[in-house]
């Protein structure tokens, strides 16, 4: 059976009444799965119809993403400006067409550590809003991720936005590949710089379970710099967050790559992300 | 009346463009994976999950009950030969007592739908006995692990011993080299349609193959049918680069079909691709180089190791092109070398493009680099002072009798301007690291190094790989018959430029290309323009013959007289006396024509022996930047010249030249099927990397237009060489940006950072 609702409150409803129904939004890993023969799905729930998951928006400096918005439209145009770190991020997903299908939706389904919006997501403390069979809850997204490929998403709820700061600093994300595009992450870092709150905040894909931020490297650059801006942070100071960071990082060796290469290149790109935003 | 002088379109050197272009581009040509039959069945595989195991009993009996499954079949059912092979028959249709490597056919079944097949398989019970498996080629060389299979764990040893073996060169410089292994890659995995001849007869194959011939030759054997009623036609291929010169699913489908006496069809996934077809030999090379002090290269001692897997497929001759090509494009005469091929239980290997002279030559030009550092020259003058030349002597003894103009290769490719150096508007996408942005513009640094390359053509040591053609014209028409497989490598638009040009008759037809007519050989050994065109022009040349024959019958002229220029016969003064369309109206020609190159011999005990065919030459320059702290590399540009003989088309040579050095490329920074323990660790393109747009580098190439004496149409083959020399150029570029001493392909940003 192939469901394609109008409306997040049918949506919700559907899951109620078949619960087999699995949640289908751009496809681009549920596909690979099924061609796979690891998932066989009886019946499937696309979000494709659901406008309203299919839009975002922007109120009191809270940008609002529908889960299933694709990646295309972050890319560029006014999202992009407001959220310029996600907007690489979306850059570094797959290829064109893979862009034209995936949505933050399925890459926090998916929930892999690999997954390149997340690490934006996790920089920027966002906050995922999930429906449920009686209403709306709202979790933060460290909360969410709990293992690799594993999330606190229960059976019958469905993710419907994820809400963002819109950006006050420099903010950018980077990510290593063996490939110059269209290549899974072997490590990633998103860097969000807030001059209101005086922080600087770093999230590290590929290199755990989850995604990690790196807590105690931005408590030390807080003390060393006045982050109200960005220009007492110096070339030293860059090369020791990297090195720091890449302490906190928990990488693993895999057939994509090795720990100790995971964790020198996570240095490596987050001590770069620090001097790209001393020099902007 | 005068000789009309429009220019011809389509004929011998100019750009034709391929017949199957336009529906190719348009997604409308049909691949061997869109054949499709009325009342067809699906096939399907259950492979081995272990590298080595014995098998302890296969029951099948729960996929039997499964609705809408017509045939489980196991060996016991092979009715004719139980093993195939292209040069050792070795191995198994289906396995029997053991498998060997992770991927083995065990069980076929066939069923009504894919999903069928699939739940089939599930349901097959294999009992294994998990073995330990061998996966060091050192320990099949020395012997020290019990034999996997009847023939023994060494495959083939071939030593080349020649001058005096005991020289010590004024310098010396020696290195161990190692390259991964790599996967041919085809966009059109494995795919073909089997239909029973009615009472179980015999049995028509639609099939991308290489080879319809061997295939047929082997499949007969296989199915105890004799090989007239097998009959083999070629299916759209997507592609082959040597994965498709052995049998993979072929005597499979055609045994289902003639089980079920339906229609089957097979098509592999990609996984399932990587495990179905041979792959490129992993291989570990130590190489010692004595020279001059002035840099002339005396002596090459080499050891060469390749692993063959679990299967001998052409391991054998792919070892004996590695260890006949240490030397390189350079003159030397002195040589102790020995190679080993090996059977492991690692994935079996055998052809791919360049077959064992990739291997050999990142080798030899990792030496000539080391040796230039020695004697304190560059590497462009290293490679000129040594540069080999017509006349000349390989450590086989055997004399270079082609065209061999490798210093002008070398020469022109430095003439080539250098790419722009990057400046900080460089677009991000075009630097190291590309779309991720991880790089920092003023950390990266740039690097230039150099590749030659000598690579034989056609197949070696005895071996008759003559090819077939038919040229038949009828009112003013011509169609040509041959067996040459197309892979994409562009004989189809080849074969009717040259009938075109010999004929001087612009419109040609291909017939089917099948078993209908004698063997082509393999397309392969980049030896198809040299053969098949050698054949068709053979055939062409012998209905021109006849056509001017009848003139000359007809109007009382000697026919020595006449000849076809352009579209007429025309005399000796050059007058027309009628043009060729004219003078086919109503009447029919045909000549069948086999076309063998020169013979070759043997090499013996000291691989010594004139054991190859013809030879072309090739110069590659890579520029790489590459970001030292990341080890990110983004290829810029390759500047070559290649050693072509004459260009025919050169747009079918660009795609060749280009394709070929995506594909070297590939291999130097990141293509490999990782492999441990005998297990594949990455199946599929999410981790089998292969270049995208944003990798392939800028190609600018020039051709050495020195026609070959021996080439039918002075054109020599341009296939493997764009890959072979690309490789340890970009490595050398590396090298040079970062001053690390890489001597293992595919280098991985690690080994450049760590
Ligand atoms: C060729 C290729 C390249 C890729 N490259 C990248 C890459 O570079 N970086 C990267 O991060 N990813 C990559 N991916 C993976 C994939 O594109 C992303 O994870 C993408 O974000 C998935 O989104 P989707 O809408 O397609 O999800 P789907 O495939 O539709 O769904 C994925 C999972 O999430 C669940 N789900 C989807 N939406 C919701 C929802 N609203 N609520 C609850 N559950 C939901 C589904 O049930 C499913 O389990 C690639 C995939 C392919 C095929």
């Amino acid at each position: 059976m192939i469901y394609s609702p109008k409306s997040i409150s049918n949506a919700v409803q559907i899951l109620q009444d078949d619960p087999d129904a699995q949640i289908l939004s751009g496809g681009t890993d549920f596909m690979v799965e099924v061609n796979f023969g690891h998932r066989a799905p009886t019946s499937v729930l696309s979000l494709r119809a659901i406008k309203e998951l299919c839009t975002w928006s922007q109120q009191d400096g809270v940008i609002r993403i529908g889960s299933a918005l694709p990646y295309a439209q972050m890319e560029t145009g006014p999202l992009a400006k407001l959220l310029p770190a996600l907007a690489q991020a979306a850059r570094t997903v797959g290829s064109p067409q893979i862009r034209a299908a995936g949505t933050l939706g399925g890459n926090l389904g998916t929930s892999s550590p690999a997954g390149d919006s997340l690490p934006v997501l996790y920089a920027l403390d966002a906050t995922i809003i999930i429906a449920t069979a009686t209403g709306e809850r709202r979790m933060a997204v460290k909360d969410f991720m709990v293992g690799p490929k594993r999330n606190a998403l229960s059976k019958g709820e469905i993710i419907t936005a994820v809400e963002l700061p819109a950006s006050t600093g420099y903010q950018g994300y980077s990510k290593v590949g063996v490939r110059n595009a269209m290549v899974i992450s072997i490590a990633s870092a998103c860097l969000v710089h807030n001059p209101i709150d005086r922080s600087v905040r770093l999230a590290m894909g590929t290199v755990g379970p989850t995604i990690i931020r790196a807590s105690a490297a931005e408590k030390w650059l807080g003390e060393e710099c006045d982050l109200a801006s960005a220009s007492s942070i110096t070339p030293a100071i860059c090369a020791e967050f990297g090195r720091r960071c890449g302490d906190e990082s928990q990488p693993i060796t895999d057939h994509r790559s090795t720990a100790e290469y995971r964790r020198h290149a996570v240095s490596v790109i987050t001590s770069r992300l620090l001097e790209r935003c001393a020099a902007s | 009346m005068s000789v009309k002088t429009r220019t011809r379109r389509d004929i011998l050197g100019t750009s034709a463009l391929r017949p199957d272009a336009v529906p190719k581009v348009q997604g409308k040509f049909a691949f061997s994976s869109d054949l499709w039959a009325e009342n067809m069945l699906w096939g399907a595989t259950l492979r081995s999950p272990h590298a080595y195991a014995r098998i302890v009993s296969i029951d099948t009996t729960a996929a039997w009950k499964i609705d809408g499954v017509e045939c489980v079949l196991t060996h016991e059912d092979v009715p004719g030969k139980p093993t195939y092979g292209l040069i050792a028959s070795d191995q198994p249709v289906l396995a029997r007592d053991f498998v060997r490597y992770m991927g083995e056919p065990v069980v076929l079944v066939a069923g009504d739908h894919p999903e069928t097949c699939r739940r089939a398989l599930a349901a097959i019970k294999v009992e294994y006995e998990v073995l330990e498996p061998l996966v060091d080629p050192e320990k099949s060389i020395d012997l020290s692990v019990p034999p996997i299979h009847p023939d023994g764990n060494l495959i083939r040893r071939q030593q080349i011993i020649r001058g005096d073996q005991s020289l010590i060169g004024e310098v010396v410089v020696e290195g161990n080299y190692e390259l991964g292994m790599q996967d041919q890659a085809f966009l059109g995995t494995e795919a073909a349609l089997a239909l029973p001849d009615p009472g179980g007869t015999g049995v028509e194959l639609y099939v991308a193959t290489q080879w319809l011939h061997e295939d047929r030759g082997q499949i007969a054997a296989c199915l105890n049918l004799p090989e007239d009623k097998v009959r083999l036609v070629l299916g759209g291929v997507g592609g082959a680069f040597g994965a498709r010169e052995d049998i993979s699913l072929q005597v499979h489908s055609c045994l289902l079909a003639l089980r079920t006496s339906r229609p089957v069809k097979m098509q592999y996934s990609r996984q399932e691709s990587f495990f179905g077809h041979v792959h490129r030999h992993p291989a570990r090379i130590w190489m010692r180089h004595h020279a001059t002090k002035d840099g002339r290269l005396l002596r090459v001692e080499a050891r060469v190791v390749m692993d063959g897997g679990a299967y001998a497929s052409t391991s054998s001759a792919v070892l004996i092109n590695a260890v006949t090509h240490v030397q390189g494009p350079y003159k030397c005469e002195h040589a102790t070398v020995d190679g080993y091929a090996v059977r492991t239980n690692n994935p079996p290997c055998g052809a791919m493009r360049g077959f064992g002279v990739v291997q050999a030559c990142f080798a030899h030009e990792g030496q000539m680099d080391k040796l230039a550092l020695a004697c304190g020259i560059s590497p462009v003058d290293i490679r000129l002072i040594n540069a080999m030349e017509t006349g000349d002597r390989l450590i086989t003894g055997q004399t270079i009798l082609n065209s061999a103009p490798v210093a002008q290769c070398i020469r022109e490719t430095a003439e080539i301007p250098m790419p722009p150096n990057m400046t900080n508007d460089t677009d991000v996408l075009a630097i190291p690291g590309g779309s991720g942005l991880t790089a920092t513009p003023s950390k990266i640094r740039r690097g230039i190094g150099w590749g030659v390359s000598i690579k034989n053509l056609m197949y070696s040591e005895g071996f008759d790989d003559f090819s077939t053609a038919r040229c038949t014209v009828e009112d003013g028409r011509v169609s040509l018959k041959f067996a040459t497989s197309e892979v994409g490598q562009g004989f189809v638009t080849l074969a009717p430029q040259i009938a075109r040009t010999v004929l001087g008759l612009d419109e040609v037809f291909i017939e089917t290309i099948d078993t209908g007519i004698g063997s082509a050989g393999s397309t392969s050994a980049s030896r198809q323009t040299w053969m098949s065109g050698g054949a068709v022009n053979g055939a062409c040349k012998l209905v021109a013959t006849n056509i001017i024959a009848e003139v000359a019958k007809m109007r009382g002229l000697d026919p020595s007289t006449l000849q076809i220029q352009g579209t007429d016969i025309v005399d000796l003064s050059g007058n027309a006396v009628e043009s060729v369309v004219a003078a086919t109206k109503g009447k029919r020609f045909s000549e069948t024509y086999e076309f063998h190159h020169q013979p070759t011999g043997e090499l013996d005990e000291n691989g010594q022996g004139d054991c190859h065919t013809a030879f072309a030459f090739v110069a590659h320059r890579a520029v790489v930047d590459v970001d030292p702290d990341l080890g990110l590399v983004k290829v810029v540009q390759i500047a070559t010249a290649q050693d072509v003989g004459r260009v025919l088309n050169p747009l079918s040579l660009l795609g060749q030249v280009e394709g070929g050095i995506a594909q070297g490329l590939g291999l130097a920074v990141m293509e490999e099927i990782i492999v441990e323990n005998g297990r594949v660790r990455n199946p599929s393109f999410t981790d089998y990397l292969l270049p995208t747009a944003l990798d392939a580098p800028d190609v600018i190439a020039r051709y050495v237009e020195v026609p070959d004496p021996y080439a039918p149409l002075g054109a020599k083959g341009v296939g493997e060489p764009p890959c072979i020399s690309v490789t340890p150029a970009i490595v050398a570029a590396i090298r040079d940006a970062t001053g690390v001493d890489l001597l293992r392909v595919p280098v991985r940003p690690q080994d450049i950072c760590l």
